[in-house]
């Protein structure tokens, strides 16, 4: 900034969105979250003094991972329809994320309803028990939040309130869902592959 | 300003007389339903300063208690409940809301912004952390259910396992200490998340990263640590209610848990928490510092660079508290190594605060008293934290009255000393009317003393082998006159703390008009009325230099011919 002359027309002024922002901070607070749960259900692999044991009780969810980590490319196409103005089509890609994620979560109660009744395997079985309720719970806790919000802005494209105006916002909340997407990755490899 | 393009505008009354019960309700109701981020910030700090009451007096009645041996002025239990509660107190409902909340007013008027990215948010963070604080008091009525009078939480602040377990710490005090927590955990995530996206998206035109004030740079630092620190405690915090309601086994050693990983889950908040308190603290010294001196800060890159660095190196450093539950020497080596580089950037820090001061023309008034205090004592703080750094000493030391020294040193050399100072700078601005110099000078005089009594002879207790959280001790250890005269120190610094808060009551209703700028200062906040308007700025600022002020005052020779 050598001496350039004060007015007010200076060079162009641009600001990061603050939403994207916002969005990316609470991402960041998130993955804290969710390191802690990881690194606790690694530390206490194995450490487990009764059964049953995650070799004897785990199925791998391939189905379920599938549909969660298509939706993260469907909830994309519906970011790029409404982008250009294309109501419907967003509609519809969205309508497909939403029953993504919804197999996904039914999936995850098929699974728990499987190691309760079956299996016998609860929180306070054992470690494992504890620790894999805990990290997936809290996975699935995440999708169901994030189902919500889907459903709500659904809800809000069918009335009509939500336009192409808003595609900014409809990117911001997709961060999230993202997000979500990505830590299954994690929480995969961590309870079904390392973990089993 | 432009607010003034209607002088007609007041003196014609048309509003009906009302009832003043209706007035009360309304002006009540108006700063509850408030999103304006100075009402919020006020809030933050008011809320902040009658927890600061509540905990000094539990603080007080720890040092009657231990004033001399074989008292019994507490009984066993509720001095439990005391230390407990004064550091939980301290650290998670003054601390943390009134260093957030005095970033909540300064950081929207320092950039040259209308108010924060999302005004929304801000007032369900601040309700949410309002909430957890009165969650974990009403634990004194209601911690052991129906019971008569219940209990507070008496795990200590660190709630180390397995005492918090279902069968050591029946009733629900536990349970009110982890949900208040998490509940206000999620408004400083709130205000964090807030904080980092106003300063990051709502800059005024100019206001590059590299011509923020510092205090805004160092609220942003510690707004991003706080998302990576907080949500650790909150996890930890989950899964200990996890086993204390449904049976997990997280910590339950008897199941195969371990004790020793709520310790790392517990400091791997714990210390990063301490920068997320002192980073603020440095931010409010960088702004009065110069100020006072007369001169711009020294070394405003080596600053954000250092404050940046502090964040990053405090986040490797944890173990540091658990020298004596025995790690292996390559870990020992590590975190002893990582403690020492805390240092070099606090070094840094330090070096620039005095190098701001060297050559200045120095005002001594009451906010530069403080903060000259500031850097001697934390300079000590830091001292003293090498010292403790070091495995062997450590081991020594560890749980002694040196390490409380050590820490009060810095919460309370450093911390609270700063937040006094920024009370003092910044209360002009608030109320549009000055603190009372003379009020505050008793005020600094009292508490610095009071302060050096208290923790200055804590070392040499701690020295002499005094462990924490002891409830009492045998006459014949040679700890007695020390304890009495700790317990001296910490009455006078509650004196100075009474003299301080009836100095914001008294200034309010009769100090001296303040005007826009009493201190002469440089920063974008100085431009608008005392009180602020509500709209903050009637006209969008642009700014050209880090001290935009200096640039409006002095036409013939502005900073921005020298930065850059």
């Amino acid at each position: 900034m050598s001496a350039i002359p004060i007015s007010p027309v200076a060079e162009p002024w641009r600001l990061p969105s603050r939403g994207r922002v916002a969005m990316l901070s609470l991402i960041t607070g998130e993955c804290a979250i969710f390191t802690i749960f990881v690194v606790a259900y690694i530390y206490y692999i194995g450490k487990s003094l009764t059964g049953p044991t995650p070799q004897q009780v785990l199925d791998v969810p391939i189905l379920n991972t599938i549909c969660l980590l298509s939706s993260s490319v469907t909830i994309w196409l519906a970011e790029r329809q409404i982008e250009r103005g294309k109501m419907r089509g967003f509609a519809a890609w969205w309508a497909l994320t939403i029953a993504l994620g919804a197999i996904f979560i039914a999936g995850t109660g098929m699974e728990w309803h499987k190691l309760i009744y079956v299996d016998g395997l609860t929180i306070r079985t054992n470690l494992f028990g504890t620790t894999f309720y805990s990290l997936v719970g809290l996975h699935a806790t995440h999708v169901v939040v994030g189902l919500i919000g889907l459903s709500l802005i659904l809800i809000f494209t069918l009335t009509g309130h939500v336009r192409e105006e808003h595609s900014e916002r409809i990117q911001v909340f997709a961060l999230y869902w993202h997000f979500v997407d990505a830590v299954w990755v994690v929480v995969f490899t961590v309870v079904y592959i390392v973990g089993r | 300003m432009a607010d003034q393009t209607l002088p007609i505008a007041g003196t014609l009354d048309v509003t009906p007389r009302r009832h003043s019960r209706a007035m009360v309700l309304e002006w009540l109701h108006g700063w509850v339903v408030t999103v304006d981020h100075k009402r919020l910030g006020i809030l933050y700090v008011v809320y902040s300063i009658f927890f600061l009451l509540v905990a000094g007096a539990e603080a007080l009645a720890i040092r009657i208690q231990l004033a001399w041996p074989n008292n019994h002025f507490l009984s066993p239990e509720l001095y439990n409940e005391m230390f407990t509660m004064h550091g939980t107190t301290m650290v998670f409902l003054v601390g943390m809301p009134i260093l957030f909340g005095i970033g909540n007013y300064l950081v929207p008027l320092m950039i040259g912004a209308r108010d924060m990215a999302f005004p929304r948010l801000n007032a369900f963070s601040f309700w949410m952390t309002a909430f957890g604080g009165l969650l974990i008091y009403y634990s004194f009525i209601g911690g052991f259910g129906l019971y008569g009078m219940g209990a507070a939480p008496d795990v200590g602040w660190w709630a180390y396992a397995p005492l918090t377990a279902k069968a050591f710490s029946p009733g629900h005090a536990t349970d009110y200490w982890a949900l208040a927590l998490i509940v206000s955990g999620f408004g400083t995530l709130g205000a964090a998340i807030n904080i980092i996206a106003t300063t990051l998206s709502m800059r005024c035109r100019g206001m590059s990263l590299l011509r923020m004030p510092l205090f805004v740079w160092l609220m942003l630092v510690t707004s991003g640590l706080t998302l990576i620190t907080i949500t650790p405690l909150t996890a930890a915090q989950i899964m200990l209610t996890i086993d204390r309601y449904l049976g997990g086994h997280f910590f339950d050693t008897q199941a195969g848990g371990s004790a020793v990983v709520w310790m790392h889950f517990f400091w791997i908040f714990g210390h990063p928490e301490v920068y997320v308190l002192v980073l603020p603290a440095f931010g409010i010294a960088s702004e009065i510092i110069p100020v006072f001196s007369r001169k711009a800060i020294f070394g405003y890159p080596a600053m954000v660079a250092a404050s940046v660095g502090i964040a990053f190196v405090s986040l490797g450093v944890w173990a540091h508290h658990m020298f004596t539950v025995g790690m292996t020497s390559v870990g020992n080596a590590f975190f002893v190594l990582s403690t020492m580089l805390v240092g070099i950037p606090t070094g840094i820090k330090i070096f620039n605060w005095v190098a701001t001061l060297w050559g200045g023309k120095i005002r001594f008034r009451v906010p530069m008293l403080f903060c000259i205090a500031f850097i001697f004592q934390f300079l000590i703080a830091g001292l003293t934290g090498i010292m403790l750094s070091v495995a062997p000493w450590d081991w020594q030391l560890h749980n002694s009255y040196f390490v409380i020294a050590h820490f009060h040193y810095v919460l309370v050399g450093a911390i609270i000393f700063n937040i006094f100072a920024a009370i003092y700078y910044w209360y002009p601005k608030v109320t549009g009317k000055m603190l009372s110099e003379t009020l505050g000078r008793w005020h600094f005089w009292l508490f610095f003393i009071g302060f050096h009594v208290t923790f200055d002879t804590m070392h040499f207790v701690g020295f002499l082998g005094m462990p924490r959280s002891i409830y009492t001790y045998a006459p014949d250890r040679g700890w007695s006159h020390l304890n009495l005269v700790i317990s001296i120190g910490g009455m006078i610094q509650g004196i100075a703390v009474l003299i301080f808060a009836w100095n914001l009551v008294r200034s309010y209703l009769r100090g001296k008009e303040a005007g826009n700028d009493p201190w002469d200062a440089w920063t974008l906040e100085w431009a608008v009325p005392s009180p602020p308007p509500v709209y903050n700025f009637a006209a969008d600022p642009t700014v050209y230099s880090r001290r935009p002020l200096w640039d409006l005052k002095h036409p013939e020779d502005p900073d921005w011919k020298y930065e850059g």
